[in-house]
C-alpha cells in the first residue's frame, strides 16, 4: 500500500463525469426532480408565488410532538427506524408548538383534555394543518358512547385529514400525511383561521339550573368548553 | 402515623389459606355480616368504623397490601369494597364491605391505615359519589372540576351539558409559603408535554430547582372503560377494550386479567394448549412494553433520540412483528377468547418458532449493547442512581406492583406467587433490585426481559413438541354468558405494569353490574409525590420516566 491514490483516481476524469451523466439523465434518474424537469435548460421558473409557497410548504413539515392515547404509540413507530416519516420531507417532531405547522390528533378526547388540545392549536403559528389519527379522533371511535368523550376531534377542531384504524398501521399514517402534504402542494388544502373560544356562544346559553350555578364562578375572560352531549352526533 | 409496624403472627392463617372464622373473631362486634365472594370472604361492617377494622386487619392480621377500592351503588344502597391482600402471598384475600345509606352516602375515609385509599377513595367520589369523612383531599380526581353528577351512578343522565373552564393556575402554597429571601413558583407540566408519557399535568411548586409539591391531575385520558365494559357482554364485546387500557402494548397481559376474572366468575376450563400459547404471547408482550419503557426514560432524562430510542424502537417493530403472526394485529390484539384463544399459531409453524427463535437469538446482544450503551454509562448513573427514592415500606402503602416494587426489594409478582397460565410449569426466575432508586427500576426492567425470553423459549419448545390432536385452543363455552346474580369475584395478573385487577359483579344478565379495573399504573404514579418531593425538577422527571406509566392505563 503506498499514500499516492491509484491511477485511476487522479488521472482521470471518470467519476466526475458518471457523476454529471448521472445527474442529468441516463440510466440512472434519481436526482432528476420534477424541478429541474420544470427548470429545462433555462436556469428560470415562472410561477405564482402561491404555488410556490404552496409546493414548500408541502415539501417541508414539522409534525407536532403530540401523543395523546394508543395511536402515540404507532405515530413513535411512523417517526422511527423502519417506517422513517422523515423520508416524505414531515418526520421531525417538534415539541413546542410554536415551531409546528401540523398536529397529529392520535387518540381519544376527553372534555378534560379537549380546551388544552384546542390550546395548543390556538398556539400553533398559521398556516397550520391537522391530521386526524384513527377512530377515536374521528368519531369517538369504541369509546363514543362514553359519557366523557368527545364525539371526534372536528368538534373542536377543523381537520383536514381523516386516517381511519384503530389504531391505523403506521404505513397508513404515512399514506395520510403523504396525501395531506401533496394537498398542501396542489394547493388544495386552505389554512383555517378560527376564533379562539367560543364565548359568545356560552354567554347565549339558555339559563338551565347548570349555567345558573357556574355562573358565577365563571370569569368573562375564562377560556370556556360547552359539551352538549344529546346535540353531539 | 409510623410505618414500622409489628409482625403480624399466623394465628389467622390455616392450611388452605385464611382463616377467615379466626378474623371474624378478632374484629368481633364489627363484623355485620359475612358475603362470600368468590375469590375471598367479604366482611360487612359499619360506615364508621372502617379505620378500626381495617388497622386491625393490616396490623394484626398481615393484610399490608389494599388492592384497590371498588365503589358502586346498588338500588338500596351505596358500596365501597376494599380489597385487601398480603404482600408476601397475594393468595391470601379478604374483602371489607362497607354499605352506606342511600340519602347519606358518607362513609370513613381508609386513607390513615392505607395511604393508597386516598386516590381510589377520590375516585370513587368521583364516579360514584361516596363521599368519605375524614378524607385529606376530597376533590374530583378524573372529571373535570365543574361536572355534575356522578356518571357510574344509577340515576345519571348522560345527555346532560357539561361545562369545562380552561382557569389559570395559582400558586396554592404561595401565602403560607412566601417569604421575601425566598420565593416559590408554580410550573405546569403537562398535559402536553414530551415528558409526561401521554396526557399527564403535574401541577408542581419549586424552590429554586426543587420540588416543594407536586400533585400529579389525571383525567385526561378518562374514557369511560369501566362504563364501555359495563355495557359489553361477557363473551365478545368487552374482549377488545382491555386492549386499550394498556396500550404499550400490554395487549394481552390485559386481555389476560379480564380473561381470568371472567373465566372463574363463569367456571370456565381453560386448554392447558392455550395457556402455553397465552403464556408466550403475554410474554412478548412484556417484552414489548419494556422496550418501550427503556426507550422513552432514556430519551427523558439525557435526550438520546438517535441511539437508544431507535434501538428500543427497533427491537420493539420485531416483537410487534411476531405478536402480529400470532394475533393479526400490532398493537389491538383482541386475541384472548373466554375459555382460550381465537386461533392457533400461524401455519406454518415451523417459520414462526424458527422466527421467534432468531428473535430470541438476537436478544442477548441486544441487552448487551443497551446495558453498554445506558447502565454502564456515567451520566446515565449520576441520574439516576440515589434519585427518586421508593422505600419499600412506603411503596407498599401505596399499593406500588410490579417493577416498581419489585425495584424497592419487594418480592412480588403474581405469576409466581398467585399462579395461572402455564407459568409454573415453566423454570424462571423474579427479577428484584433493593436499589429503591430510579436505576434500580430499570435494572429490573432489563432483567424482567431477559427473564421473559427464558419463558417464550421455554414455551417454544413446549408447543413444536405438542402432539398435534391434542391442540385444543378453546373449551367450550356457553354462546351467551349469564353468570348467576350476585356473585361477585376479584381476580389479578401480573401485567408489565403490576398487579392488574378486574373485580366483576354479575346479575344474572349477559352484562356486568360493576366492572371494576384495579390499574396498576394509577398506584404507581401515586408514589410520584413522595418520591420527588425536595428533590431537584430533573430528578423529579426521571422519577416519572422511571415509573413507567401508561396514562390509557391510569385513567382508564
Amino acid at each position: 500500500m503506498s499514500d499516492t491514490p491509484p491511477e485511476t483516481i487522479t488521472g482521470s476524469t471518470d467519476p466526475m463525469t458518471e457523476t454529471r451523466e448521472a445527474r442529468m439523465g441516463g440510466v440512472d434518474n434519481r436526482f432528476n426532480s420534477r424541478l429541474r424537469e420544470a427548470f429545462g435548460s433555462s436556469p428560470f421558473i415562472l410561477t405564482k408565488f402561491d404555488q410556490f409557497m404552496n409546493w414548500c410548504r408541502g415539501s417541508s413539515m414539522f409534525m407536532l410532538q403530540f401523543g395523546i392515547a394508543c395511536c402515540s404509540l404507532e405515530m413513535m413507530h411512523t417517526y422511527a427506524v423502519k417506517h422513517d416519516l422523515d423520508r416524505f420531507g414531515s418526520g421531525v417532531p417538534r415539541a413546542s408548538p410554536r415551531q409546528a405547522d401540523t398536529i397529529i390528533i392520535p387518540g381519544t378526547i376527553v372534555s378534560k383534555f379537549a380546551p388544552r388540545m384546542k390550546r395548543v392549536y390556538d398556539q400553533m403559528a398559521e398556516p397550520k394543518f391537522v391530521v386526524n389519527m384513527g377512530s377515536c379522533a374521528i368519531s369517538g371511535g369504541p369509546f363514543q358512547e362514553g359519557y366523557n368523550v368527545i364525539k371526534g376531534a372536528e368538534e373542536v377542531i377543523p381537520v383536514d385529514i381523516h386516517v381511519p384504524g384503530c389504531p391505523p398501521r403506521p404505513e397508513a399514517l404515512v399514506y395520510g400525511v403523504v396525501k395531506l402534504q401533496e394537498r398542501i402542494a396542489e394547493g388544495e388544502s386552505s389554512p383555517v383561521t378560527v376564533k379562539p373560544y367560543e364565548l359568545e356562544q356560552f354567554n347565549d346559553l339558555e339559563q338551565d339550573e347548570l349555567v345558573n350555578k357556574l355562573a358565577s364562578q365563571i370569569n368573562e375572560d375564562d377560556l370556556v368548553m360547552r359539551y352538549n352531549w344529546a346535540d353531539s352526533p | 402515623m409510623s410505618l414500622e409496624r409489628p409482625r403480624p403472627d399466623q394465628s389467622y392463617v390455616t392450611d388452605d389459606g385464611v382463616d377467615y372464622d379466626a378474623i371474624e373473631e378478632l374484629l368481633g362486634e364489627h363484623v355485620l355480616g359475612r358475603e362470600t365472594h368468590i375469590n375471598a370472604e367479604g366482611f360487612v361492617i359499619r360506615p364508621d368504623e372502617v379505620q378500626e377494622v381495617l388497622f386491625a386487619l393490616r396490623d394484626q392480621a398481615g393484610f399490608d397490601h389494599l388492592s384497590v377500592v371498588t365503589a358502586q351503588e346498588y338500588g338500596d344502597r351505596y358500596e365501597s369494597i376494599y380489597h385487601l391482600k398480603k404482600y408476601d402471598d397475594p393468595t391470601q384475600e379478604l374483602s371489607v364491605v362497607v354499605p352506606t345509606s342511600k340519602d347519606n352516602p358518607v362513609s370513613q375515609t381508609a386513607e390513615p391505615v392505607y395511604r393508597t385509599a386516598d386516590w381510589h377513595e377520590r375516585e370513587a367520589y368521583d364516579l360514584v359519589g361516596i363521599e368519605y369523612e375524614g378524607h385529606p383531599d376530597p376533590r374530583r380526581i378524573l372529571l373535570p372540576e365543574t361536572w355534575q353528577g356522578h356518571p357510574l351512578s344509577l340515576d345519571y343522565d348522560q345527555d346532560r351539558p357539561q361545562i369545562v373552564t380552561l382557569t389559570e393556575h395559582a400558586n396554592p402554597i404561595a401565602d403560607d409559603h412566601y417569604e421575601s429571601e425566598s420565593d416559590t413558583m408554580f410550573l405546569n407540566i403537562g398535559p402536553h408535554h414530551p415528558a409526561t408519557h401521554g396526557v399527564l399535568h403535574l401541577k408542581a411548586v419549586l424552590d429554586g430547582e426543587q420540588v416543594v409539591d407536586v400533585d400529579p391531575d389525571i383525567g385526561y385520558l378518562h374514557r369511560c372503560e369501566e362504563q364501555m365494559a359495563q355495557q359489553g357482554t361477557y363473551r365478545h364485546q368487552i374482549m377488545p377494550y382491555p386492549d386499550r387500557w394498556d396500550y404499550a402494548p400490554g395487549g394481552l397481559m390485559n386481555e389476560w386479567g379480564y380473561a381470568r376474572a371472567a373465566e372463574d366468575l363463569a367456571d370456565i376450563e381453560v386448554p392447558e394448549y392455550a395457556q402455553v400459547i397465552r403464556t408466550l404471547g403475554a410474554e412478548l408482550c412484556r417484552i414489548c412494553s419494556h422496550m418501550l419503557a427503556l426507550g422513552t426514560f432514556c430519551l427523558d432524562i439525557y435526550g438520546d433520540f438517535t441511539a437508544i430510542f431507535m434501538y428500543a424502537m427497533r427491537d420493539r417493530e420485531k416483537v410487534q412483528s411476531l405478536l402480529e403472526d400470532l394475533t393479526g394485529s400490532r398493537m389491538m390484539f383482541n386475541y384472548l377468547r373466554l375459555g382460550g384463544v381465537a386461533w392457533d399459531l400461524p401455519e406454518p409453524r415451523e417459520e414462526f418458532f424458527e422466527k421467534t427463535r432468531d428473535f430470541l437469538d438476537d436478544l442477548p446482544e441486544a441487552t448487551q449493547e443497551y446495558h453498554d450503551l445506558i447502565t454502564s454509562n456515567e451520566i446515565f448513573q449520576i441520574r439516576t442512581i440515589d434519585t427518586g427514592v421508593l422505600e419499600p415500606e412506603v411503596a407498599k402503602q401505596y399499593g406500588a406492583t410490579g417493577p416498581v416494587a419489585r425495584a424497592s426489594g419487594i418480592d412480588y409478582d403474581l405469576r409466581r406467587d398467585d399462579p395461572y397460565g402455564y407459568y409454573p410449569e415453566l423454570d424462571w426466575d423474579v427479577a428484584t433490585d433493593d436499589g429503591c432508586d430510579n436505576y434500580a427500576r430499570l435494572l429490573v426492567r432489563m432483567q424482567e426481559v431477559e427473564q421473559s425470553a427464558k419463558i417464550i423459549e421455554q414455551c417454544i419448545d413446549v408447543l413444536e413438541s405438542w402432539p398435534e390432536e391434542d391442540r385444543e385452543i378453546q373449551s367450550n363455552v356457553p354462546r351467551t354468558l349469564r353468570p348467576e346474580a350476585d356473585t361477585e369475584i376479584y381476580r389479578a395478573v401480573e401485567a408489565a405494569k403490576g398487579e392488574l385487577g378486574i373485580y366483576i359483579r354479575a346479575d344474572g344478565t349477559d352484562k356486568p353490574a360493576r366492572f371494576k379495573i384495579r390499574s396498576p399504573c394509577f398506584s404507581n404514579l401515586h408514589t410520584l409525590p413522595e418520591m420527588s418531593e425536595g428533590e431537584y425538577i430533573a430528578d423529579l422527571i426521571a422519577s416519572l420516566g422511571s415509573l413507567d406509566i401508561i396514562l390509557g392505563e391510569v385513567d382508564r
